[in-house]
């Protein structure tokens, strides 16, 4: 379970913070997504959750632990992070990246042990890319390193789980696939995740509880179904939406003033 | 990959053991062999002497600095995130060298392993502060650079004492700048050979750490390693084992860059393998260089210039035909 509590962060020296007094928690087995504009403090909130940055107000709780009290090696045994996407310096092929997961559990003059191996490989194989194991990791797809990246992330074996708009660079096909795996090895496994995402559809589908930002503040929390409307929606993003729904699935879409000029729609005769 | 790493392992000492059949006084392949005999067992000629006091010492000398020196280079790639700094670039060697001359010029009570030390810390601990951002980024740009205005600055401070010393340390400082092992000795083999192991060994032992910390700051913590203090660890330890090389042999360029390459480019980038294979490469490449240096002319040429001779052509054929895979991007 991860609680957040009366949360506030300020960067070193500005005079508000950027994050105002956040409150929140998600359940055991949980899958929690933050919403926000750009500029609405979501990746402060979310750093801050991570352990990165240090609050000036507020506590996190992993497990019923406060945060702030844990060691590096106690929280990475704790909470994963699923970084967004980046360019390490050196080629390290997928299975040595995804190795580096074991770091909170090797000792410190130690390199990973066989049985760390074995669960790199058994992490590799539940995001379905044990094929890339020696292919070097600057050499692969966008959404191929995010699911490296997800694996990484399950082979530190910890009850949470962070992702950091983990769509961001993916096409449309894979922005479901990845998100689809996501919440398919967190209810296998009882994994309790928070992610941010830009596409309040994408919260639609894959989310238990939905927490929106605006402006440093929480303006909402919920279920998608409580939050997700289109009064809320208009507030945080400041356009008009629209909700279009039938039985079984809503879906959100911003109202455009713009239409795509008539003329353009007719092949001129030649 | 195995074969490679064993015969990586083994060239060194096979370098070694050639070397010492090569020198201007000829010694006949059989009378080294038995000078080495008589080395183990006391008793020796005058080619024995040779043999174990001038030939045995100075190749030892060369490996331990080119280990050093490698090692040093693959360790600060890594923590910087860098694959462009080595000792040499970051200021370290320079930094060593103006506190060696300080001490041959007007500290000689300083022991010259320590006063390297100093200088050479000095020098990285400004290079890197300088190309620190309010954020605590560290461009790679920006670290190159900052490690040439250090270099330069310290360079200058070298001149400006050699300009102030008399005629018998200007000497020595500057052919001890240029890099030699030309009077290499078992009581400099045990002072370079203490802080090189020293130096060394928390690198070796830690090694895997490298390639958790090269991620990135904020990935290696979230990955539970307590980056400030293992890269202080790091830097400190890469410190000291370039240091303690320059202080015996004088400005060496180039190994430290190019020997870490080379052998990412054989085996990959994990550290794992990484840092042992540029200890050994590091160490054959010095031996051999030496062994050319006192060699290829009657004269006792600074194995510097040779390992800049041999090291730029060679290494600009591997970066024109691999080194996109060893550089990432």
């Amino acid at each position: 379970m991860i609680r957040v509590e009366g949360l506030s962060f300020r960067h070193h020296g500005a005079p508000t913070p950027v994050v105002k007094n956040v409150t929140f928690s998600v359940p055991n087995g949980g899958i929690a997504v933050l919403l926000g504009p750009n500029g609405s403090g979501k990746t402060t909130l979310f750093k801050s959750i991570a352990g990165l940055w240090k609050p000036c107000a507020g506590k996190v709780l992993l497990n019923g632990r406060e945060m702030a009290h844990l060691s590096f090696r106690e929280r990475a045994r704790l909470l994963a992070v699923v970084p967004q996407e980046h360019a390490p310096p050196f080629p390290y092929t997928v299975l040595e990246a995804v190795l580096m997961g074991r770091a909170p559990y090797v000792g410190p003059y130690a390199s990973p042990s066989r049985q760390d191996r074995q669960k790199a490989l058994h992490a590799l194989d539940a995001v379905g890319i044990s094929a890339l194991a020696d292919r070097p990791y600057t050499g692969i797809s966008g959404g191929e390193r995010q699911l490296t990246l997800i694996a990484r992330a399950l082979t530190q074996e910890t009850p949470i789980l962070l992702l950091d708009e983990p769509t961001s660079h993916l096409d449309f096909r894979n922005q479901h696939k990845v998100l689809e795996m996501v919440g398919r090895i967190a209810s296998r496994e009882g994994l309790t995740v928070l992610m941010t995402l830009h596409d309040p559809n994408l919260a639609a589908c894959f989310a238990h509880r939905v927490v929106l930002l605006k402006a440093g503040e929480m303006m909402a929390e919920g279920t998608p179904a409580e939050v997700l409307t289109e009064r809320h929606l208009e507030r945080l993003y400041d356009i008009g939406i629209g909700i279009a729904s039938d039985t079984e699935r809503r879906f959100i879409y911003p109202k455009s003033a713009f239409v795509v000029p008539e003329a353009f729609n007719t092949v001129p005769e030649g | 990959m195995r074969i490679k790493t064993v015969l990586l392992i083994a060239a060194p000492f096979v370098a070694a053991f050639f070397s010492l059949f090569i020198g201007g006084y000829t010694i006949s392949p059989l009378n080294v062999l038995h000078a080495l005999k008589s080395g183990l067992c006391g008793a020796g000629s005058q080619e024995a002497a040779i043999v174990l006091d001038i030939r045995l010492p100075r190749i030892i000398l060369a490996g331990l600095s080119g280990l050093a020196l490698s090692t040093s280079g693959a360790t600060l790639q890594a923590v910087l995130r860098n694959p462009l700094v080595d000792p040499f670039i970051l200021g370290i060697s320079s930094g060593a060298a103006f506190g060696c001359a300080v001490t041959i010029g007007f500290a000689p009570f300083i022991p010259l392993q320590a006063a390297a030390f100093l200088g050479g810390g000095a020098a990285v601990l400004i290079a890197c502060l300088i190309a620190r951002t309010a954020v605590g980024e560290m461009s790679r740009l920006s670290l190159v650079l900052s490690g040439v205005i250090v270099s330069a600055f310290f360079s200058a401070m070298v001149s400006l004492i050699k300009f102030f010393v008399d005629q018998m340390k200007l000497q020595s400082i500057v052919y001890w700048l240029m890099g030699s092992f030309s009077v290499a000795d078992w009581s400099q083999v045990r002072s370079a050979g203490i802080g090189i192991f020293l130096g060394s060994l928390p690198v070796f032992l830690l090694r895997w750490r490298l390639n958790v910390i090269s991620m990135g700051d904020e990935e290696a913590r979230t990955l539970g390693v307590n980056v400030s203090r293992k890269r202080l660890i790091f830097i400190s330890a890469a410190t000291l084992a370039a240091t303690s090389a320059v202080a015996v042999s004088g400005i060496i360029g180039w190994v430290g860059l190019m020997v870490p390459h080379l052998v990412r480019m054989m085996v990959g980038p994990d550290h794992r393998r990484l840092i042992p294979l540029s200890m050994a490469g590091g160490a054959t490449f010095m031996i051999l260089a030496d062994t050319a240096a006192r060699n290829l002319t009657e004269f006792d040429i600074p194995v510097g210039i040779v390992t800049a001779l041999a090291g730029a052509p060679f290494f600009i054929y591997l970066m024109k035909r691999s080194g996109r895979e060893s550089w990432g991007r």
